[in-house]
């Protein structure tokens, strides 16, 4: 493995899962990951989509940065992007009918998931092809990681099912678990990417942020969060 | 003269090869200016929209047969699945093409309309002028604003009997506008089952208008009030005696002892702005705006045949 995987790509690979990862540290990709999560089937296969769209644009953006005029490189960015996001959603109509209809305009919304863009701006735009191509699937993995988690907890909780497949007997079948409505609704989804950003935060002390400024000191610090 | 065509072919050839060429150079050419060069810039610009519109159109083309045909076969499957007649290993076009027969009806006189009923496509008459009324806003407890002129319903056959009749339906929930279809007995009364395949409600809530246990509960319910004791006491006896739809979503249980419960299905626990849409939309598209004189014309034929 070591020959094929230098240090760079390792890097990019396993830094987005925990020590790096777009959702809990960056706080990227958010909406998707309340809109999609209550269910794991959508949320795995937008998972792949997204893993596959971010490697696949971080790649090509990667092979002309050289040649990406600088006024436009947000517009050609988002070409690039916006023209993957289109074919992984017609291969989905053609291929996996049933999941595309669930997910419905959650995989075109994937065009303005922060998390695509931001690997293109800080990373494609200053590495060579393969390396971004990596790093894309990196990110897309650390995205993907928190998604299945946070929909570990919604479906099970929310409906007493894994993948459509009962864990817990609800009350309403003659069962014994009562489901937690709240987990079916996406502001669940921020209790729990909450409390992941808390427990990794815990785990790994270096990814807490200094406090910016303190309430009730006297004109001191420069406030605001950028 | 043979060699004279030859020779016209070499040059065009040589012209394609030429224009090539100046192509090649001036590509060269534009990727060696400044990134900030303008005409780079616009160059750049062009080249990226050609690339990814070229991408983006292939994948359409190309996949547009099989995304039609899942869209056909998903709503094949939606009907037989409220007719009751999907099991799992159901060959589903075969089971279509014998039992299923689809029909246009003008909802306006409640007879059969002449046309291609399988080609018919009734969400998109409902977009297009000309094949379309407005519904006056009193009227319109659904929420849908438009309907169209012709509805397409679907007959199950069983030889020559119709066995059951599928009828489209559509209203606003709370976030969307559910499609979906409800079959009814051959006398135009009883519920069959109830199916919507288009709707984006909360899951887990309203979405449950798809869970199979609540879908069953529809089964032989009655959708227009009876002149009988049972809606004198519930107060329906209006209804009746119009001939307008009964059937309703309640807050919590039926109580089935209690009189008047055949019009009585649970509503959706949590739910209750979707139920109020659910029991709206059956209301509207039972009614005289909807299917209730094509309804009444069927029975009258049923009857006859008795």
């Amino acid at each position: 493995m070591s020959a094929i995987l230098n240090d760079e790509t390792k890097k990019v690979l396993v830094e987005p899962l925990v020590t790096n990862n777009p959702i809990t540290l960056q706080v990227l990709g958010i909406c998707s990951a309340l809109a999609v999560t209550s269910q794991m089937s959508t949320s795995l296969i937008m998972a792949l989509a997204l893993t596959l769209v971010t490697a696949c644009s971080s790649a090509a953006i990667s092979a002309i940065r050289n040649h990406i005029p600088s006024s436009i490189r947000i517009i050609v960015q988002m070409t690039i992007i916006a023209s993957l996001v289109i074919v992984v959603d017609q291969c989905l109509k053609a291929f996996a009918y049933d999941v595309s209809k669930q997910l419905s305009v959650f995989v075109g919304l994937i065009i303005t998931n922060c998390i695509v863009m931001g690997r293109a701006e800080a990373y494609a735009m200053k590495n060579p092809p393969l390396e971004s191509f990596m790093d894309g699937i990196g990110n897309g993995a650390g995205y993907s990681l928190i998604l299945i988690i946070v929909a570990f907890f919604r479906e099970t909780l929310g409906s007493g099912k894994l993948l459509g497949i009962e864990v817990f007997k609800l009350t309403k079948d003659g069962g014994w678990y009562d489901p937690n409505g709240l987990m079916l609704l996406p502001p669940s989804a921020f209790f729990i990417i909450g409390m992941i950003i808390w427990a990794v935060r815990q785990w790994k002390p270096v990814q807490r942020e200094t406090v910016e400024f303190k309430i009730m000191s006297i004109a001191h610090g420069e406030g605001g969060h950028h | 003269m043979p060699n004279c065509q030859h020779l016209e072919k070499i040059c065009s050839k040589l012209e394609e090869y030429e224009q090539y060429r100046k192509f090649r150079a001036y590509c060269q050419k534009v990727l060696a200016l400044s990134n900030d060069n303008l005409e780079k810039t616009i160059a750049i610009a062009v080249a990226l929209c050609l690339v990814c519109a070229v991408l983006v159109s292939l994948a359409a083309v190309a996949l547009k047969p099989l995304q039609v045909s899942n869209k056909e076969l998903d709503m094949k499957k939606n009907i037989l699945d409220v007719a009751g007649l999907l099991q799992a290993d159901s060959d589903i076009e075969k089971v279509f093409a014998t039992q299923i027969e689809a029909k246009l009806v003008d909802l306006e006189t409640g007879e059969y309309a002449e046309g291609n009923a399988n080609e018919y496509d009734q969400r998109k008459a409902a977009k297009d002028p000309a094949q379309s009324i407005a519904i006056p806003k009193e009227k319109d407890i659904a929420h849908i604003r438009v309907k169209a002129k012709l509805a397409k319903v679907y007959l199950v056959k069983d030889g020559n009997t119709t066995k059951s009749i599928i009828l489209p339906v559509s209203g606003y929930g709370l976030w969307s506008t559910l499609y979906g279809f409800l079959a009814l007995d051959a006398d135009g009364q009883t519920v069959q089952s109830i199916n919507f395949y288009d709707q984006a409600e909360t899951p887990g809530l309203g979405g449950e208008v798809v869970n199979p246990k609540w879908r069953a509960l529809w089964k032989g319910k009655k959708v227009y009030a009876e002149a009988d004791q049972a809606s004198l006491e519930k107060g329906l006896i209006e209804e009746a005696e119009k001939g307008e739809p009964a059937l309703a979503l309640i807050k919590g249980t039926v109580d089935t002892s209690k009189p008047g419960s055949q019009y009585q299905v649970d509503g959706l626990a949590g739910a209750s702005l979707t139920s109020t849409g659910v029991t709206n939309l059956v209301r509207y598209w039972m009614s005289k705006e909807g299917f209730a004189t094509y309804l009444s014309k069927v029975r009258t034929v049923a009857e006859k045949k008795l």
